[in-house]
């Protein structure tokens, strides 16, 4: 499709023109009625997986995952065991795959540095523009940028000024992106929409098309610090808005829901999700993130009892 | 690159036991019909034998029809409170034995077993717990001080949602006080000779319900029998006209559940992602085998190539296949009549000029299958846009004006539901003022509920089944 | 010399104009006794064939009225007939052979009947309407709504009150209608004509046709743009092959009763008879 939602490329410059522009065109975006994408989230969650499938999926589901920890109290202890965690998983079975990322806090991106060496194919993401809130200037949040890139940084996971999205600034947030994605050189970005606080799908539908067309590598649900976060419904419509954003661009958009993700069950759902809402293509990587801390534990359990036949318990897996 | 493959998850047959073969429930009891004939009731998804039914025969029909009206009076007579807990016995013991329905519901029609386990079967379980509930509350039903049942009551059920249907036909008749002779459909008896043996463990009285199973003969005899004070007859507009006729002249009450055409219309300003979903569930849910199917997709013409393709792309995520398969959305066609009936629609949309597309899927090579299907290029004179198919064939239909959508919309014998797609609520309500349909569902579609009236205008039947509406159809009253 | 008393043509009302039939035909009709009355109009099939499409025409804006005006027009129908209360009175003293007393005692109990009814335009969805609990995210409501064009086979003795019985609850639903009048007593039905004619009634909403209901009912019974049928004044056989043909596009159909007492309380079963109730859902979300 060439023309998608009555838009096609050429209208996306235009679009972010002016402020007025900018309202047009995302109050143009078709609406999300709140009910039908809570079923169809709900009908997919129903799916049954072949178990060979499923095996493939969890080893997949680990290589998604942005291991994270964001807490006041991370030390460069907290953040080496994390690395540790994240290049073998699966202390007992070195066939687990490593995860595709640590995820940090700004200063503790050299930490993360040194605890991986070099050439780690770990990448190294960290929070940035003043994490959670995003309550600060945009001076303050691109040195921010600035500073966990020059740090070693390979993608920065930012979060949207929430209070102008919902008081209706969106050239500031869509500014603010632009600016980021910048000061971002060649590191990947994420944008976070903490979608927990945007409330409304129709509001998670617009702020993903305005975190893409600021450029946006990666959409992301969460910061993790709000509930509800990467609910089912949440990432349908986001992953829609990624898919639709191909129909229109002939670019790929990857997506990360973040928060909330705990179960293997809960990282199956995301991948069928996936897979029926945007398509296989976007089974990698490159073009889906887990952003998760506990959840790899339950993957690591999940996959000991494929490969054992016996239920696994919690001292089976590393708490680090 | 990962591929998701989803395992064939196939719900285990075991749960049910299936005798090899049926008598007719009649008088609390199984017997054998007085003719000694019997046929096959076998699966549309393999055509194997699933059990050997009884063929009803007019005689039969006097036995069921003489035991339901010795059973009236005292069923009349129980005060409404202890109908009820009868009634609430039977929903309970559905919940109960809700896999086993279930498994049986699908092996018997075809149906996908997600459907008969999150929709028909809870269903008609909650439509007789609603009902019980109404028993002992008859002269709060808005039909005066003293309503009153009307005894026999002679119900014929299609084959399209076997004990749903059977729920919407025997629950509010018992908690108005009067007695059932039902007639499953032909093809699909057996979740309805299960219900007979729940009435058994519920000790309902004998006679209160009675199920004879045959062919169209048996319906027919059914609606012709004098002991019948009241029929309900879900089903084709045809048989509905000759049951009209039937019953002219005759003390007899009627209500009729009828054909549809139902027109789904979709505006340019709607929530695109669910009006999608809504359409295809709306025609590819049950088959299509739904009276209210949304079998007419109006989509405003400013939109209509991208919706279209986005259709398309999501009929391409649908899976036909085992019904029993807790994975497939689309299962199979209910039998090779209604196969050949829906192949020859088909055909005549290609041969009167329409355009024909098809989700590319791999059918299971026993048994009767049809992909779903999408016709464009449609016009408001083809056949496939005029008559009911009864299967999971779309045909698509454009306008430019609500106007145009309305006149389109109401341009048609029937008049049983549709279907509204807008961001809009005042044009919503609009529309809905404007359709001559006795469903409107605005941003959703194929939603059924108890409490929830259902039933159509014009040649889509009378009457209404589901909430004081439906109950009134089984009583006498000032207003009845 | 005494003033030669101008006579009264009696007519059919279709469309809110009163035209001859277009057959020609009238025929003579008599009091009780067999003495001359006058001469009404016979309508022909082709006259219920207009008086449909009449019908049909004021469907959309009778139905679609806001309920308070429908129910201060049919109010409307009372007020004119409370004013021509004496013509129709000797009306139907004349038809029915009754004494002044008696037929006072009708006409009265006609207009209070259609006050009764006028009440009810706008408590319809009240009464018969519900917000339905279902369990889910929606809301869920039914109303009442017409059932679209009714042929009404008025009573065959009963000329004013029978009339206006099975008339006023068809049209108060928001149908519009084309009844056959008593074929024996039907000039009472054409002095009503009048009253509607003069109460604010839109053309086309009542349709008044005297004649041979043997002959007319028939044809409305089998037309396909009729959607409803009181066959109130059939005898059991005519209403049983009516029932028939009507059954051809699923008419709803109100089968006579010859028990029926006009003078008691209707309640609502002739109304209901031609509701249609709707139900609308809609999603509940932000």
């Amino acid at each position: 499709m060439t023309v998608v939602l009555g838009i096609s490329n050429s209208d996306l410059a235009a679009a972010t023109g002016s402020d007025a522009a900018l309202r047009r065109f995302l109050f143009g975006l078709p609406g999300v009625d709140q009910v039908g994408a809570e079923a169809r989230a709900a009908a997919l969650a129903t799916r049954s997986i072949k178990a060979a499938t499923k095996r493939d999926l969890i080893d997949l589901a680990i290589r998604m995952i942005d291991l994270t920890t964001l807490e006041g109290a991370d030390t460069p202890g907290k953040v080496s065991a994390l690395c540790a965690k994240a290049q073998h998983p699966d202390p007992t079975d070195h066939t687990a795959p490593h995860t595709a990322a640590v995820c940090v806090y700004g200063d503790m991106v050299p930490h993360a540095v040194r605890a991986l060496g070099p050439d780690s194919p770990i990448s190294i993401a960290a929070v940035a523009t003043a994490f959670p809130s995003g309550r600060a200037s945009l001076d303050v949040k691109l040195l921010d940028v600035h500073d966990a890139v020059v740090n070693g940084a390979h993608e920065i996971d930012m979060v949207i000024d929430r209070g102008a999205f919902l008081s209706g600034r969106y050239l500031q947030v869509l500014e603010e992106v632009r600016a980021v994605k910048e000061a971002c050189g060649t590191a990947h970005l994420k944008v976070i929409l903490e979608t927990g606080e945007l409330q409304t799908y129709d509001n998670v539908r617009r702020a993903s098309w305005l975190a893409m067309l600021g450029g946006a590598d990666f959409i992301k649900t969460s910061t993790g610090k709000v509930q509800p976060a990467a609910t089912a419904p949440v990432v349908l419509v986001m992953l829609e808005a990624v898919r639709d954003w191909f129909d229109v661009t002939g670019h790929h958009i990857g997506m990360k829901p973040a928060g909330g993700l705990r179960t293997a069950k809960d990282a199956m759902r995301m991948l069928v999700l996936v897979a029926e809402t945007v398509g296989e293509d976007w089974l990698t990587p490159d073009l889906f993130r887990i952003g998760a801390s506990s959840l790899l534990n339950d993957l690591l359990l999940q996959r000991q009892r494929m490969r054992d036949g016996a239920y696994s318990g919690p001292n089976y897996v590393t708490l680090d | 690159m990962a591929r998701i493959e989803y395992a064939p998850a196939p719900e285990s047959r075991s749960v049910v036991h299936l005798r090899p073969s049926y008598g007719l429930f009649i008088d609390g009891e199984f017997v054998e019909p007085t003719l000694g004939e019997h046929y096959t009731s076998v699966n549309p998804a393999d055509e194997t034998a699933l059990a050997e039914v009884s063929e009803g025969s007019a005689a039969d029909v006097d036995l069921a029809v003489r035991a339901a009206r010795r059973a009236f009076t005292r069923w009349s007579r129980m005060p409404g409170a202890e109908r009820a807990k009868y009634l609430y016995r039977i929903a309970r013991i559905l919940q109960e034995r809700a896999r086993e329905f279930a498994v049986l519901e699908t092996l018997d029609n075809g149906k996908p077993i997600k459907e008969s386990r999150d929709t028909d079967i809870p269903l008609a379980a909650a439509w007789f717990f609603h009902y019980a509930g109404w028993a002992d509350k008859l002269e709060y039903a808005g039909l005066g001080p003293d309503p009153r049942p009307l005894g026999v009551a002679g119900q014929v059920i299609p084959w399209n949602f076997p004990m749903l249907m059977l729920a919407w036909k025997v629950a509010p008749a018992l908690a108005g006080g009067n007695t059932v002779v039902l007639k499953p459909a032909q093809t699909t008896p057996l979740t309805a000779l299960l219900f007979a043996e729940v009435c058994q463990q519920a000790d309902l009285p004998a006679g209160v319900v009675n199920i004879v199973t045959g062919h169209n003969d048996t319906g027919a005899a059914v609606v012709a029998h004098k002991g019948v004070d009241k029929i309900a007859f879900t089903g084709s507009t045809a048989v509905g006209r000759r049951i009209a006729e039937a019953v002219a002249g005759t003390h007899k009450r009627v209500t009729l559940e009828l054909g549809g055409k139902g027109a789904n219309i979709v505006f340019a300003d709607a929530a695109i992602d669910q009006a999608v979903e809504g359409v295809v569930h709306g025609i590819y849910f049950n088959q299509g085998h739904v009276c209210c199917a949304g079998s007419r997709l109006l989509v405003q013409e400013s939109i209509a190539e991208e919706f279209v393709a986005r259709l398309k792309r999501r009929m391409g995520t649908l899976r036909v296949g085992d019904p029993l398969d807790k994975n497939t959305d689309v299962g199979a066609i209910n039998s090779s009549m209604q196969l050949a009936r829906i192949s020859e629609l088909a055909d005549s949309g290609v041969a009167e000029g329409a355009t024909m597309w098809q989700a590319d899927c791999a059918l299971p090579s026993r048994g009767f299958w049809f992909a779903p299907t999408l016709f464009t290029d449609v016009a408001q004179s083809h056949r496939i846009a005029r008559e009911e198919i009864f299967g999971p064939v779309l045909s698509t239909l454009t306008f430019r004006t609500p106007s145009e959508a309305i006149e389109k919309a109401n341009n048609t014998q029937y008049g049983l539901a549709a279907g509204i797609w807008t961001e809009k609520g005042s044009l919503i309500l609009k529309m809905a003022n404007e359709l001559r349909a006795g469903v409107v569902w605005a941003n959703t579609y194929n939603k059924f509920d108890p409490a929830s009236p259902f039933g159509g205008y014009k040649e889509s039947g009378y009457g209404r089944e589901g909430g004081r509406q439906g109950l009134a159809a089984y009583l006498e009253g000032d207003r009845a | 010399m005494s003033r030669i008393d101008v006579r009264k043509t009696h007519k059919l009302f279709v469309n809110g104009a009163f035209p001859r039939s277009e057959s020609g035909r009238s025929y003579e009709v008599t009091d009780t006794k067999g003495r001359f009355l006058a001469n009404a109009a016979q309508a022909s099939r082709k006259d219920a064939r207009d008086a449909v499409v009449a019908a049909r025409a004021a469907f959309r804006g009778w139905s679609h009225a806001n309920a308070f005006l429908r129910g201060q027009i049919i109010y409307r129908i009372a007020e004119v007939m409370e004013g021509r209360h004496p013509q129709l009175v000797a009306d139907v003293m004349a038809a029915e052979g009754l004494t002044e007393a008696r037929a006072r005692r009708t006409v009265d109990a006609a207009i209070d009947r259609i006050v009764w009814y006028a009440g009810w335009a706008d408590k319809l969805p009240t009464a018969l309407g519900n917000a339905n609990a279902v369990s889910g995210p929606f809301f869920n409501f039914s109303i009442p709504e017409p059932t679209g064009v009714v042929a009404v086979l008025a009573p065959e003795s009963s000329s004013l009150l029978g009339l206006v019985s099975v008339v006023l609850p068809v049209i108060t639903g928001g149908n519009t209608c084309v009844v056959v009048t008593s074929h024996t007593r039907p000039l009472p039905a054409v002095t009503w004509a009048e009253c509607l004619a003069t109460s604010d009634v839109p053309g086309g909403v009542v349709n008044v046709l005297t004649g041979d209901r043997a002959e007319i009912a028939p044809w409305l019974a089998s037309h396909r743009d009729v959607d409803g049928i009181d066959c109130a004044g059939a005898d059991a056989s005519l209403a049983s092959a009516l029932e028939v043909a009507a059954a051809a596009n699923l008419k709803r159909v109100l089968r006579p009763d010859a028990d029926e007492d006009w003078a008691a309380h209707p309640g609502l079963r002739r109304l209901s008879r031609f509701i249609e109730t709707k139900t609308v859902w809609h999603p509940i979300g932000v």
